[in-house]
């Protein structure tokens, strides 16, 4: 099964539900422009839902990092959503997880952009 | 693809379409030879990034050329060749990708992940056959499944009921 991912908005969060698999190929060049694209967009606060991945690889964690950098160099912010149990445990073992604001509850989540703004 | 005993050969295109078909492979293997899930989610990964490195970086995407694979089951592991038809890679030169520096590169994880998933992780390059990779990974008492509710022990039940 190949990436798919939706995009919707939540008061100022762009959040996208990304299904799949996040490999090296179509994968990693969708997310790469569908994050472009949103900041392009000049929508700074991007949560990434990644509740449907099956599947990623060192491509898919780098494609992570690069969308985190690039939100970051436009002054937004990148946060991840809902990580399965091997997407956690990859990003423990590259210790990524403490480069990322990673949460599990999705209007939480929403809040922290507005707390971080505000701060 | 050639089956025999407790191994397998296969020969595939180098295309990146082929990478899930060696995971295919791999899952089955991995599950023959015992390994619990957790394990050959492992060796996959493990088998999954040598297959990029092989067609990718070994092969140059040049689906004129072939990866070679052999998986082959002894009682006390798995061990997995992946050839691919490049000019061969150190892989002691790799950098760190966990140092504060390269923690935030784009590439660089797919050596570590196998070497962090892999008991074993060898290459070997020959002039005009290309790099070899071996990977092994041992059984431990630790993972294979546990007794108590896992399909194979219920299917043990059925069969002798």
């Amino acid at each position: 099964m190949s990436m798919k991912a939706t995009i919707r908005q939540v008061d100022s969060v762009t959040v996208v539900d990304v299904s799949g698999r996040i490999t090296l190929g179509e994968g990693c060049s969708q997310l790469r422009d569908l994050i472009r694209n949103e900041v392009s967009k000049g929508n700074k606060h991007v949560l990434l839902n990644l509740a449907d991945v099956t599947y990623i690889d060192s491509s898919g964690i780098g494609e992570l990092v690069s969308a985190y950098t690039a939100v970051s160099n436009q002054g937004g912010s990148l946060k991840l959503l809902n990580l399965t149990k091997k997407v956690h445990d990859l990003l423990q073992i590259t210790k990524l997880y403490t480069v990322f604001d990673v949460h599990d509850d999705e209007a939480k989540a929403i809040t922290s952009f507005d707390k971080a703004a505000s701060a | 693809m050639t089956a025999q005993g407790s191994f397998v050969e296969v020969a595939l295109e180098s295309d990146l379409k082929n990478v899930e078909v060696a995971e295919e492979i791999c899952r089955r293997m991995a599950s023959t030879a015992g390994f619990d899930e957790s394990d050959q989610h492992r060796i996959e990964m493990a088998v999954h990034e040598s297959m990029i490195n092989a067609i990718w970086h070994g092969n140059k995407n040049d689906a004129s050329k072939t990866v070679w694979l052999r998986f082959q089951i002894y009682p006390d592991r798995l061990e997995i060749r992946i050839r691919d038809q490049g000019n061969g890679f150190d892989a002691s030169r790799v950098p760190n990708p966990l140092a504060d520096e390269n923690l935030l590169k784009v590439s660089g994880r797919g050596i570590f992940l196998i070497r962090t998933f892999m008991d074993e992780f060898r290459t070997t390059y020959t002039a005009g056959t290309g790099t070899e990779v071996t990977l092994v990974k041992r059984l431990t008492p630790n993972n294979q499944p546990k007794e108590g509710g896992t399909d194979r022990e219920h299917e043990s039940h059925n069969s002798s009921g």
